[in-house]
């Protein structure tokens, strides 16, 4: 019983909290928009743009208030979903789910699958709602836009597509095979597994970033 | 009244899904789903990703550790091991770099519309995963265990109380902005 109350207490100042930060957010991009243009916006829309619904079609936010926007996102993540934010197992297991549909139940017994098993679960629909979340966000800016080649690829390696995409897959291959080695991506190590001060996420996102600067200097 | 949330399969799933909405949307509002962004981070002309991923460590943290003090949330701390985490980041790095976003800022990518994430990057994930489930046991028997050291955190690595450790890794993630402002980055 006093446990519970105490919970309640605490959730009470949760939400009190979270309250007051996201109102502390809403205030950050707006002192952006008032003194700089530097992440590219069109000026005209600036202009235009004011409150709640200026907020949301900025083209861009303080990298700060974006990560401050994570980071109370976590909280709730863990407190309503007993879950971490994390995106690679839900690429298992979507793969578990493909090859199972090309070559029939027998790709289930691996035993990978057998501690992972492909399916539909919180994670999965993570995914499947950053994808959203990202196009609502790009297309309330009027951002969207499709594209093959991103600009610093064509200004360093020119307008080759196929070389582009050969890249592309050949990392997302690199990266499939070491998310899971390591038990872990970017946001699942880096993010999530960093803020609650685990070992092997800190040495995860030190790996991640050394090899990928490494290899990104080399290339460029 | 957390457990029986917790416990809700579908209402679970739709929550998954609202979460990752406002993940997304974060993300790409932070433009961290652009490839000319963490591209400029590997080669550290543009420090858009480390703000954005330090800051959400700190908030997130400021928020996590309180509440598992009182025992409203449990931790899901990663197992690690050189063997895994080390070699399995350094293959992460490798790849990050060349495709230009990781898992899930590729996601966001798609969802902003850029179609090298959607032809090339996602589907070599999901290949480079089931490439995986193939070599899991061989990893997992000869290279995984090796240099294993668990469950193990911060506090518990240096030896010191929790909230110690908490605002010790807070001070140092404000004092890296105060450096990267006073740079220009």
């Amino acid at each position: 019983m006093k446990r519970s109350n105490n919970n309640h207490r605490l959730l009470r100042a949760f939400f009190i909290a979270t309250i007051t930060l996201f109102s502390l957010i809403l205030a950050l991009p707006a002192l952006a928009l008032a003194q700089t243009d530097a992440a590219g916006a069109d000026p005209a829309q600036l202009k235009a743009s004011g409150g709640m619904i200026g907020f949301l079609t900025m083209k861009a936010w303080s990298p700060y208030a974006a990560g401050a926007g994570i980071g109370i996102l976590s909280w709730f993540a863990f407190l309503l979903s007993d879950h971490p934010l994390g995106v690679s197992t839900a690429f298992a297991k979507t793969s578990g789910m493909l090859e199972k549909s090309l070559r029939g139940d027998q790709v289930l017994k691996r035993d990978y699958y057998q501690r992972f098993v492909p399916g539909i679960d919180w994670e999965w629909m993570l995914v499947a709602g950053l994808l959203c979340g990202a196009f609502l966000s790009a297309q309330l800016a009027h951002d969207f836009t499709l594209s093959f080649l991103p600009p610093l690829w064509t200004e360093r390696f020119g307008a080759g597509i196929v070389w582009r995409w050969f890249l592309a897959f050949s990392g997302g291959i690199l990266i499939g095979i070491g998310a899971r080695w390591g038990n872990g991506c970017t946001s699942g190590h880096a993010l999530s597994g960093t803020m609650q001060l685990a070992v092997s996420s800190w040495i995860a996102a030190c790996g991640i970033f050394g090899a990928g600067i490494a290899t990104a200097l080399l290339l460029f | 009244m957390l457990q029986q949330l917790h416990s809700n399969k579908r209402l679970q799933l739709l929550l998954g899904f609202l979460m990752g909405i406002f993940f997304g949307f974060f993300l790409q509002k932070g433009q961290v789903t652009r490839y000319d962004v963490l591209m400029g981070q590997l080669l550290l002309t543009d420090f858009t990703v480390v703000k954005v991923i330090l800051t959400a460590i700190l908030v997130g943290m400021l928020g996590i550790y309180p509440l598992k003090r009182r025992g409203v949330i449990k931790f899901h701390l990663k197992a690690g091991s050189i063997g895994s985490t080390g070699i399995g980041s350094l293959i992460f790095g490798v790849g990050f770099a060349l495709l230009g976003y990781c898992p899930g800022t590729a996601v966001g990518a798609v969802g902003q519309g850029s179609l090298d994430a959607l032809f090339g990057g996602i589907p070599g994930i999901i290949v480079g995963a089931g490439i995986y489930s193939v070599i899991y046991p061989t990893v997992r028997d000869k290279i995984q265990p090796l240099g294993d050291f668990g469950e193990l955190t911060l506090p518990e690595l240096f030896r010191v109380g929790e909230k110690k450790a908490v605002i010790a890794v807070a001070i140092l993630i404000l004092l890296v902005f105060a450096v990267l402002e006073i740079a220009g980055y």
